[in-house]
């Protein structure tokens, strides 16, 4: 039976679970609502529980185990010799597994009858065509080991299907009938459910551990094949990268993290002074009127897409850069080749950094007590004297946290560079040149046509394991000095 | 007294300088604000002096005679919509010949270039789909190709033609001279909104409506998952998690996962759904969970600052007449809470909306979005792009119509950003509550 007519069956049965645990309740109460320990929902959505939770994990598990457990028996079954030129035990499992889905297919279609699909006598020319014809492409030949090994695949998956069916509906109605058989005046049938539905909120609130875990354990076991084909020290110590699919590449880390921390630099030096001088101005200076006015429209750059900002690095401000600073330009002076360049995507990833420093900093300005404020004011300093000395220093260490969060941002920061930065990996000092960074990288190494298991591919798990570590740290860092200074004055 | 007398109504030197120095520092802060906006005001004007563009398209429309007998010729040939091409410019080309205009294009061949190759395409449906126009005449509109609504549109020159194969610069001259007669004129471009991507020669004919969709299949996965994830993650974090370790590690946890770079999300979804589960590449589901994951801690912790703003008295009153704690929870404080909730949760839509780089990883890019999905399963599981993928996708393609295009889809996609920010903040002043 198909997964979803199982899935409509468990809850057509949870349903008459629900009205019948709910009226046998009821009539244990004599029809008095008074005389049962929880509401008669109650003993309805308890039973409703007994035939879902336990088939649907079950389910769940034997999907998961399935595929794994089929595979493996198959796996048994091929025989060497057509294993041996040149390819896998995978890549015949994965012929095999599409032939069985394409046989599936063609008798779901009606494009051949079920014992056709079974026979092993067929002619094969004619399974390609037919299944060609419903919409399943195969490759050159069907061999006959594999048509057979498809045969008894789609057997032992059938097998598995009916075994699935039968355990699953079996626990449903067994979960229906024991807490059916519980259901009386006197069960606590409200604490059965809330329990349930407690545990229901901590799953939901773990899968944010799990998201973590998932993160991490993605990383490192790609990282961990990756440094099997490719020596970590030359990963971490080489300052040449150059990829190439053909093999010999050279994988070194250095450009790119030089290109992310140099084009990183130059987005803070746009974003800090404005950004902060600008929640200077509106919390200290700025009369409410200005402060509505500006806050919000300042902020409006932050809810601007990323791609917004590459098409504007890529489209506006590199062409704008050319033609004062390349060849031609008003300025005279041929510093720069193309319109992707290192100032090209800091100075975009400035501006959209800008609210991100000036609200924060906003925040922390405002937190430094106004009491700090009017001792100075009464020694008689001027409204810049309290600020540069009084109030800046006391909101120090937050806004060096706000500047590390934004430095973070501008590291991960990825649609500006890929768009405006360029491609080419290199060593400069020079503002004007093409560089690339880290996350441009790992875009390019896994977009296109390369194979997942070569060092190519598998550097950019590495980068971005690289690339978690750094932002991770200077988040876990930021947050530390931002948390224990906003202690301080609390 | 000794030394120099002073008064309080004349400024010594000192005072003048510290006063200047207050003034200095004041005009600093305008200057950054200033500078601030201005920075949003040219991103602005660019994006819609560049992308109001892509929303018109120029049309060559004039009548046409649909003869019986050359529809039936080209209905029996191979290639038919050639064949439908000469219907158009050999009627076209008589029609230049009796407005009487000058030009060096004479033959129906020449006047090929000045048509989108989709424009055979168009007279071909029409007539399949209307059999009884067959033998008599006709208006059509027919898509220009994009060099010819370039120059309509300022972007395409004489001089950026010499080097450019695709269209004569002599067609510009007749181009004029039709535009004078009122066969050729710019209309809004519908295509452009509803239509699908085009491949890389044929940018007039490319639109941002199959990936619009691909962007509402996402964002159906996301709330679909976001919403009652966080909000359950939530309640159980500000309701009934004991104060531990567990509890603290999940804290920690969502905080830092909402600063994790986007791309990583993308590496996630790439390995867990896509290496590992076998989902399908470049499916709106995929792009959806990724985005789900990605939005979590925002919803998460919108939630729990509106969960925690319905003041504790009202817990207080459902527990003091015997509703139990989950009652208490379920009944009373989540409806409080719940503007707030959905409030966060369109921002947090938004955000997703926008999102780029993770979809780049799981295949959203490099290839033509150009079949609209043949249902809801279709829609979800089978290949297709999202708006902020489809326009890097036109970024990348070297040809100033597509980069045009680009822009359009940018104002398109901030109309959807602008409304939906637009909801939540009605919403908040709609319905926020202040205890």
């Amino acid at each position: 039976m198909p997964v979803l007519w199982l899935l409509t069956l468990l809850l057509a049965l949870a349903l008459v679970g629900y009205v019948l645990a709910r009226r046998r309740a009821l009539a244990s109460a004599g029809g008095n609502t008074r005389n049962l320990h929880s509401l008669p929902s109650y003993y309805g959505s308890n039973a409703a529980l007994f035939v879902l939770v336990p088939s649907l994990l079950v389910l769940a598990l034997w999907l998961v185990l399935q595929p794994i457990l089929i595979g493996a028996s198959v796996r048994g079954d091929i025989p060497p010799e057509i294993v041996s030129d040149g390819s896998s035990f995978g890549l015949v499992m994965s012929d095999v597994r599409r032939l069985a889905d394409g046989l599936d297919a063609a008798v779901g279609q009606g494009a051949m009858s079920a014992e056709e699909a079974r026979a092993t006598e067929v002619n094969f020319d004619d399974v390609r065509a037919v299944l060609g014809s419903v919409g399943v492409a195969l490759g050159s030949a069907v061999d006959t080991n594999v048509l057979r090994l498809a045969q008894s695949y789609r057997a032992i998956s059938a097998t598995f299907d009916m075994v699935r069916t039968v355990i699953v509906l079996g626990l449903a109605i067994a979960g229906f009938l024991y807490a059916y058989s519980r259901t009386n005046a006197d069960f606590r049938a409200r604490n059965t459910v809330e329990r349930a539905i407690l545990a229901i909120l901590i799953v939901a609130a773990s899968i944010a551990i799990l998201t973590t875990v998932g993160i991490v354990l993605s990383l490192i076991f790609n990282t961990i094949e990756f440094f099997q084909l490719y020596p970590a020290s030359e990963f971490f110590f080489s300052t040449v990268w150059s990829p190439s699919f053909g093999g010999g590449s050279e994988l070194g880390m250095l450009p790119l993290l030089w290109g992310t921390l140099y084009i990183s630099l130059v987005a803070l030096l746009v974003a800090v002074p404005i950004g902060l001088l600008s929640a200077i101005y509106l919390s200290e200076y700025a009369g409410p009127a200005v402060r509505a006015f500006a806050k919000p429209l300042l902020e409006l750059l932050a809810g601007i897409p990323t791609i917004v900002y590459g098409l504007f690095a890529l489209l506006t401000v590199g062409p704008f850069l050319v033609s004062f600073f390349g060849q031609d330009g008003h300025l005279g002076v041929n510093w720069m080749g193309g319109g992707t360049a290192v100032m090209t995507a800091g100075l975009v990833m400035g501006i959209m950094l800008i609210p991100f420093v000036s609200s924060l900093s906003d925040d922390i300005i405002n937190a430094v007590p106004q009491s700090m404020r009017d001792g100075s004011f009464g020694l008689g300093a001027t409204r810049s004297e309290t600020i540069k000395q009084v109030v800046l220093p006391a909101a120090l260490p937050g806004i060096v946290g706000a500047i590390l969060l934004a430095a973070s941002r501008a590291i991960g920061e990825t649609m500006i560079v890929v768009l405006g930065a360029g491609a080419a990996a290199r060593l400069s000092l020079n503002p004007f040149e093409a560089m690339t960074t880290v996350t441009a990288k790992i875009v390019s190494q896994l977009t296109g046509d390369s194979d997942f298991a070569s060092p190519e591919a598998l550097v950019a798990f590495s980068l971005g394991m690289t690339l978690f570590v750094i932002t991770l740290g200077l988040n876990v860092f930021a947050l530390y000095i931002v948390r224990k200074y906003r202690e301080q004055y609390e | 007294m000794t030394g120099k007398k002073s008064s309080l109504l004349e400024l010594d030197a000192r005072t003048k300088k510290r006063n200047a120095a207050e003034k200095r520092f004041q005009y600093f802060g305008i200057g950054a604000v200033t500078v601030g906006l201005l920075f949003l005001i040219v991103l602005l004007t660019t994006i819609v002096s560049n992308g109001t563009r892509a929303f018109t398209q120029t049309f060559v429309t004039f009548e046409l005679v649909l003869d019986t007998a050359e529809i039936e010729a080209a209905e029996a040939s191979f290639v038919k919509t050639s064949k439908y091409r000469d219907i158009i410019t050999a009627q076209l080309a008589a029609k230049v010949e009796e407005l009487g205009f000058e030009t060096e294009l004479t033959s129906a061949d020449d006047l090929k270039q000045i048509f989108s190759s989709g424009a055979a395409g168009t007279l071909r449906e029409y007539v399949l789909a209307n059999p009884e126009s067959i033998g008599t005449t006709e208006v059509f509109k027919f898509r220009t190709s994009s060099r010819v609504d370039g120059y309509s549109k300022g972007r395409v020159t004489r001089e950026s033609l010499a080097r450019d194969k695709n269209l004569a610069p002599a067609a510009l001259d007749l181009v004029d001279q039709m535009q004078e007669a009122g066969l050729v004129d710019r209309s809004f471009n519908w295509t452009f909104i509803t239509g699908s991507d085009a491949s890389e020669s044929r940018p007039e004919q490319a639109g941002i409506g199959v990936s619009m969709i691909g962007s509402f299949f996402m964002m159906l996965v996301v709330l679909v998952f976001a919403l009652p994830i966080g909000v359950a993650a939530s309640i159980y974090l500000e309701e009934f998690a004991p104060k531990n370790r567990l509890t603290d590690i999940i804290e920690v946890n969502i905080s830092n996962l909402a600063a994790v770079p986007s791309i990583v999300f993308g590496i996630l979804g790439l390995a867990v759904f896509i290496q590992f589960a076998h989902l399908p590449q470049s499916a709106p589901l995929v792009g959806g969970l990724v985005l789900t994951l990605m939005t979590l801690p925002t919803i998460i912790i919108s939630t729990r600052a509106s969960l925690k703003s319905v003041p504790p008295s009202i817990r207080e009153a459902a527990l003091g007449v015997g509703a139990s704690k989950m009652q208490t929870v379920f009944h009373h404080v989540l409806p409080l809470a719940m503007p707030g909730i959905l409030t966060g949760t369109i921002i947090g839509l938004a955000q997703a909306l926008g999102e780029t780089a993770p979809l780049l990883l799981i295949g959203m890019v490099g290839f033509i979005a150009s079949n609209y999905p043949e249902g809801v399963a279709s829609g979800f599981l089978d290949p297709n792009s999202a708006m902020p993928a489809q326009i890097f996708e036109w970024a990348k393609r070297a040809d100033p119509a597509y980069y045009e295009r680009a822009w359009g889809g940018i104002i398109v996609l901030l109309g959807f950003l602008m409304t939906m920010n637009m909801i939540a903040i009605l919403m908040r002043r709609r319905f926020e509550r202040r205890w």
